[in-house]
């Protein structure tokens, strides 16, 4: 498994991000929070993608739900915030069982176009339902328990609930039915005719992959207190998939380096141009010309490489 | 133990398999010969549940598996491998050989366990009985064409069947790499009492490894029987043969 090297480089990666909130200023540490809770949508987002095979095209419905979840408990019931917390997840997760049921009878991308639309539906209750959900207002100055509520308290927040998610995507990768998500990635006859049954097996992944964005959703009311429209709409699973094939779909952590990549882009390239898409756009396209697949897929490629060749002089 | 009866499948009006009948007794190796596009590999589709037929019934073991989804059917203990390999590209020769042995063992819904501590064992065992051991750790989307036809039946194993499927086992392999798969598969037989049933298009292999042969032209059975009643029959020498040479083969 890991190595004793990786794990003294975790240890360390850890007790940075731990004591940044000490060091850094009150906006480089919202900026974290905000890359590690885009980067927990965007690994969930590729565990049916990139591990499943799946088109999973429109992930912020799942997203969003969460968030909507959260912030509808907490703001509209007398339950503890800290329940809420827990039902907006869930919420998600059964919206991607139901969604799940109807889209997985398709494969490919017929799957993604009937997400999108579904999604788009959902999208458009929320943005019409002024009464219940604030419509295009949305929702803001959500409250939160005391001990979260400081910017320093939602980045503990953050990392804690992301460092524990990460934790239980990566367990179930490694399971045996990680394994065999990913066998029914390259091929689903073969999956079928081991005995796997490939449509419950995909139906689990996108529940997982429903849960914790909606887990993230429900980060972003922590950190930014606000819920709108836009955490739904379908421009935002687009980013999503970016994320994943920027920082590369293969691998485990790529999603999340693309999310800090596509956040950092957008935070410092807008204060220059509007046009921030385009820098991003072109990042995006020299990355899948050249490094087809992603950032971390290709750092992983080299290191294998010098791996065999090291194992090859031996 | 496998008996196919009138077993029809068309595509768009044209029909692939067209009245195919097969009997395939327990520990017997039967061979189902015929020119491409004869409908071989159809027959094992809808054999094994991918295709569903039109008409005909497919039963094992006296049981009806007509129409059954894959995974059922796998369940039955019949495994397969397939013409074109078929296998899971990005995973390792061990994780593809693990992952048959999890699944026969119905542990895929198991998301708490990590998979490097179970079956190891019994992968490596399997691994070495083929001759794949060595290359366990290469990502099976490198090996050599060969090497991955052995993986496919390495995987085939792995779901511990009693009826064995194998399409064109030794189709693009070197002489040497032939010579091993033959010796593998009757070494299924003989020592693991496996009943088998395979296509191919080297009729040396056929007659050398079959007990019985079944003649397939344009979908429809000519003719199942011993190989002396398959190389002198009529029909077959007319369809397939190429005519004229009686018992020459």
């Amino acid at each position: 498994m890991v190595s004793k090297k990786g794990k003294i480089w975790w240890i360390a990666v850890l007790l940075v991000l731990c004591l940044v909130p000490l060091i850094l200023p009150r906006f480089y540490v919202y900026l974290l929070s905000v890359i590690l809770l885009f980067g927990l949508f965007a690994m969930s987002n590729n565990l049916p993608l990139g591990f499943g095979g799946i088109y999973q095209l429109h992930h912020a419905v799942f997203y969003g739900v969460g968030a909507y979840g959260t912030a509808l408990v907490i703001t509209k019931s007398d339950l503890s915030p800290w329940l809420a917390f827990l039902i907006g997840p869930l919420i998600a997760a059964a919206l991607g069982l139901i969604m799940g049921l109807i889209c997985i009878r398709l494969s490919k991308l017929y799957f993604g176009m009937l997400q999108i639309s579904l999604g788009s539906l959902v999208w458009a209750f929320v943005y019409r339902w002024y009464s219940f959900t604030g419509g295009d207002d949305g929702i803001h100055g959500i409250t939160v328990p005391d001990i979260i509520s400081s910017y320093q308290g939602a980045y503990y927040f953050a990392l804690i609930i992301t460092g524990l998610s990460l934790y239980v995507l990566y367990r179930v990768l490694k399971s045996p039915y990680g394994i065999a998500l990913q066998g029914i990635r390259d091929n689903p006859v073969r999956s079928a005719m081991i005995g796997v049954n490939v449509r419950r097996h995909q139906l689990l992944a996108l529940i997982i992959a429903a849960f914790f964005a909606g887990t993230a959703g429900t980060l972003f009311v922590v950190v930014d207190n606000t819920v709108f429209p836009d955490m739904i709409f379908w421009t935002l699973s687009l980013e999503a998939v970016i994320m994943c094939l920027l920082g590369g779909w293969l691998t485990f952590l790529g999603p999340m380096l693309g999310a800090a990549m596509i956040v950092v882009i957008r935070t410092f390239v807008s204060t220059y141009t509007v046009y921030w898409a385009l820098v991003l756009g072109i990042i995006f396209m020299l990355v899948i010309f050249f490094l087809p697949n992603g950032v971390l897929g290709w750092v992983e490629d080299l290191y294998k490489r010098r791996k065999n060749v090291a194992d090859m002089k031996e | 133990m496998l008996e196919v009866k009138s077993l029809m499948k068309s595509f768009d009006g044209f029909k692939a398999v067209d009245n195919a009948d097969l009997d395939v007794r327990k520990g017997e190796i039967v061979a189902v010969i015929g020119p491409n596009g004869a409908g071989k590999t159809t027959l094992f589709n809808l054999i094994t549940g991918i295709l569903k037929p039109d008409s005909g019934r497919v039963l094992f073991k006296g049981e009806d598996i007509t129409g059954l989804p894959p995974h059922k059917i796998c369940r039955k203990r019949i495994s397969r491998s397939f013409q074109v390999v078929n296998v899971f590209n990005r995973l390792t020769v061990f994780e593809n050989t693990q992952i048959s042995i999890l699944s026969r063992e119905r542990h895929t819904w198991n998301l708490v366990t990590p998979s490097s501590k179970l079956a190891v064992d019994e992968t490596n065992e399997l691994l070495r009985r083929v001759g794949l051991y060595e290359k366990r750790n290469r990502v099976s989307g490198a090996l050599s064409h060969g090497d991955r036809k052995v993986l496919e039946i390495a995987m085939a194993l792995a779901g511990n069947p009693e009826f064995l499927i194998l399409d064109e086992p030794t189709a693009g392999m070197s002489p040497e790499e032939t010579t091993r798969c033959i010796d593998l598969i009757q070494g299924l037989r003989e020592r693991y009492g496996l009943t088998i049933l395979f296509c191919e298009h080297d009729m040396e292999i056929v007659f050398r490894v079959a007990n019985r042969i079944m003649v397939m032209v344009r979908g429809a059975t000519i003719i199942q029987g011993t190989c002396q009643e398959v190389r002198c029959n009529a029909g077959v020498q007319d369809a397939y043969l190429g005519g004229s040479d009686v018992c020459l083969m």
